[in-house]
């Protein structure tokens, strides 16, 4: 049980970094709170694996500390950080049974015999393998066998956190969903901080309390799923976070009216002059875009896909392509449609950077 | 149904290989069970003998049988020493070989050397090292005080073969233990840091299961290729002193081609070949089980699938 400090954390394969590109994970500063969900989304090769890596020690970061409480434990070698790590494959020791897997951790440590099996039992208890116990671990289930791999981690009292990289990759998408559940609940039960690494944007939201968007080797953005997706501080997370992504046009922004190719649209906030800044945008999620034949830009229809319980409208605006979700009973408009974004979830980028307008 | 074109032609991409296995293996195999099923007086007469050359073979008592079940002895022994050397050896070897880096192509190379020099010059070049005039090897022995003798003493040529062949074939169990130590994940490495294991532990719950199916390969080639020795001990110590280094290969071109005894070469041969057919066979299928095996079971059981298709049949 800890709580662990990323102190300016960096990390660079290649050894002596010259420029910021030379980073596999650029510099961060990030506190783990005792307790919590952590997920670390972003597509592949972003880094988060790498951050991981360095939490549970198997990378040394080439520049920062790593704190868990207030030890400094950047350079302690893995088997005395206390983590758990569970990974993007099941690794079990094919040798054992269930139960010698699951005591492996404790027996390495010299844990007397009559606390190994009451561990052991609680543990399997837990993770409902108490009837796979004395069977061979090879045998079993990709999902069994990723729960032994948690157990391995969870039967250390003394355990610090649980680090999952990947862990339903290789899962049934039948059993996904429960071994999420499970997850959930051994999270709920033993109050560990939990770190979870995916690419899979509705893992990291259903999981974590805090999901952690990575980019290239930075953090773009941390913040609750509600905030990712109402406010997504970098046009990144406006796009990788939602399916689809966010909306983004580039425009022409001056107090609390952004102009997209000639067309007016209200903003939530008052922004100032950004019309000399570079690449300037405007992003809207499909949800807040409207499709009316009332007040709007004109825009030329291109199709529409039913996603079951919603649909979805392509439309064009001024050679652009917008995504805009329309009602089951929408019908069409006829030859006239015009958009209309809702002003106070309609967002100013900068430099694919969120601008914080003053509210009017 | 897709409609097969039938065209005879088909037989002439067929017929070469026939006719090479007919001349290479059919014929001279059906030659030697003729010859084990008669007997000579000279001048090519043959006569019917039945399957005394093989009671004969068979039974200690008489001097063939004797000599055959020393030669037998011998090179199971030789087999069992190779193994037990070689295959351990091999696989520290290749727990000592780097994994990553330049350092990884020159110490393949260096390992693989010994393997690229062909049996008879392996021979001469032991047979020359070990003499204790003018050989390095053997004259450093003798400096040593140590009673080395190759030709005159059974140890001194006991222990040369075997020392031979380890460093004749080593390399070749440690370049396959390499490949399967590569092939280990990862994963298992940082999970196994992570549960505190030691480096014994992690070798023996997750490198040796992880290098069983490769290791059974390994064991099997260097016990044919040991158990059918020859070149080494001809050169070097020429199956003595005595018979100490006659092994069966050795023997068998003493009867065949030494004695010409045509009936006694015939029978030992076909035995000898059926004792490499049976281990190939029992290798199989351990090899198959282990492919197949769906693991729920224990050892016992898996030995008994094993054997299930001698149980079976009975």
């Amino acid at each position: 049980m800890a709580r662990i400090t990323l102190d300016h954390i960096a990390h660079s394969y290649s050894g002596n970094p010259r420029s910021e590109e030379d980073y596999q994970l650029k510099p961060l500063h990030h506190i783990w709170e005792q307790g919590a969900a952590y997920a670390l989304l972003g597509p592949s090769g972003c880094g988060k694996t790498t951050l991981l890596n360095i939490i549970s020690g198997l990378v040394i970061p080439s520049e920062g500390r790593l704190l868990f409480d207030n030890v400094d434990v950047t350079r302690l070698p893995t088997e005395e950080r206390n983590i758990a790590q569970v990974f993007q494959f099941p690794v079990i020791y094919d040798t054992m049974t269930v139960a010698e897997n699951l005591a492996f951790p404790l027996k390495n440590r010299r844990t007397p015999t009559a606390l190994v099996k009451q561990r052991v039992a609680e543990i399997a208890q837990m993770l409902d393998l108490t009837k796979d116990l004395s069977r061979r671990a090879r045998g079993l289930t990709a999902d069994a066998k990723q729960k032994i791999s948690l157990g391995r981690g969870l039967v250390r009292a003394d355990v610090s956190a649980v680090l999952f990289d990947e862990p339903l990759t290789v899962i049934d998408p039948a059993l996904k969903w429960e071994l999420r559940s499970k997850l959930k609940a051994v999270h709920r039960a033993l109050d560990l901080l939990m770190i979870y690494v995916t690419h899979d944007q509705t893992e990291a939201l259903t999981f974590a309390d805090k999901v952690v968007v990575m980019n290239d080797g930075r953090a773009v953005q941390i913040g609750t799923p509600a905030e990712l997706f109402e406010r997504p501080e970098h046009t990144f997370v406006g796009y990788f976070i939602g399916s689809p992504g966010m909306n983004l046009l580039p425009a022409k922004v001056a107090g609390v009216r952004a102009m997209v190719d000639g067309h007016a649209f209200d903003l939530g906030a008052t922004y100032p002059d950004l019309r000399g800044a570079a690449n300037v945008q405007i992003g809207v999620r499909p949800e807040f875009v409207e499709l009316t034949s009332g007040a709007g830009a004109p825009v030329q229809m291109l199709g529409i896909s039913d996603l079951g319980r919603r649909r979805l409208a392509t439309v064009d605006l001024a050679g652009r392509s917008l995504v805009a979700t329309v009602p089951a009973s929408f019908k069409g408009l006829g030859d006239q449609v015009n958009v209309a974004f809702d002003p106070a979830n309609t967002h100013v980028y900068v430099d694919e950077r969120r601008v914080q307008g003053v509210a009017a | 149904m897709i409609d097969k074109p039938i065209n005879n032609r088909a037989w002439l991409f067929v017929v070469p290989v026939l006719a090479f296995v007919l001349f290479s293996s059919i014929i001279p195999v059906m030659t030697v069970v003729n010859y084990s099923l008669q007997d000579t007086m000279g001048e090519n007469n043959f006569f019917w003998n039945g399957d005394s050359w093989f009671r004969d073979l068979l039974n200690p008592a008489t001097t063939i049988g004797a000599r055959f079940n020393d030669a037998l002895f011998r090179t199971l022994a030789f087999s069992f020493v190779c193994l037990l050397v070689e295959v351990p050896l091999g696989i520290a070897i290749a727990l000592c070989v780097p994994r990553r880096g330049w350092s990884v192509g020159i110490s393949l190379v260096i390992i693989a050397l010994p393997m690229l020099i062909p049996w008879n010059v392996v021979g001469t070049i032991w047979q020359i090292f070990t003499r204790e005039d003018i050989g390095l090897f053997g004259a450093a022995l003798t400096g040593l005080g140590l009673h080395y003798n190759v030709t005159q003493d059974a140890v001194s040529a006991w222990v040369t073969i075997v020392v031979i062949d380890v460093w004749h074939w080593t390399p070749l169990v440690i370049l396959l233990s390499y490949a399967g130590l590569r092939a280990i994940p990862d994963a298992y490495y940082q999970a196994a840091r992570i549960d505190g294991a030691s480096r014994w532990a992690v070798f023996a719950n997750i490198e040796l299961p992880k290098l069983q199916k490769v290791l059974v390969i390994a064991v099997l080639l260097r016990f044919m290729q040991t158990f059918m020795i020859y070149t080494e001990p001809f050169v070097v110590t020429g199956g003595g002193p005595g018979s100490a280094t006659t092994f069966l290969s050795i023997d068998l071109d003493k009867v065949a081609l030494g004695q010409v005894d045509l009936g006694n070469a015939a029978a030992m041969s076909l035995v000898y070949y059926l004792i490499t057919l049976t281990v190939c066979w029992v290798f199989f299928t351990i090899m198959t089980q282990l492919d197949r095996r769906r693991d729920v079971r224990c050892v016992p059981e898996s030995l008994r699938d094993l054997f299930s298709p001698l149980t079976s049949c009975c």
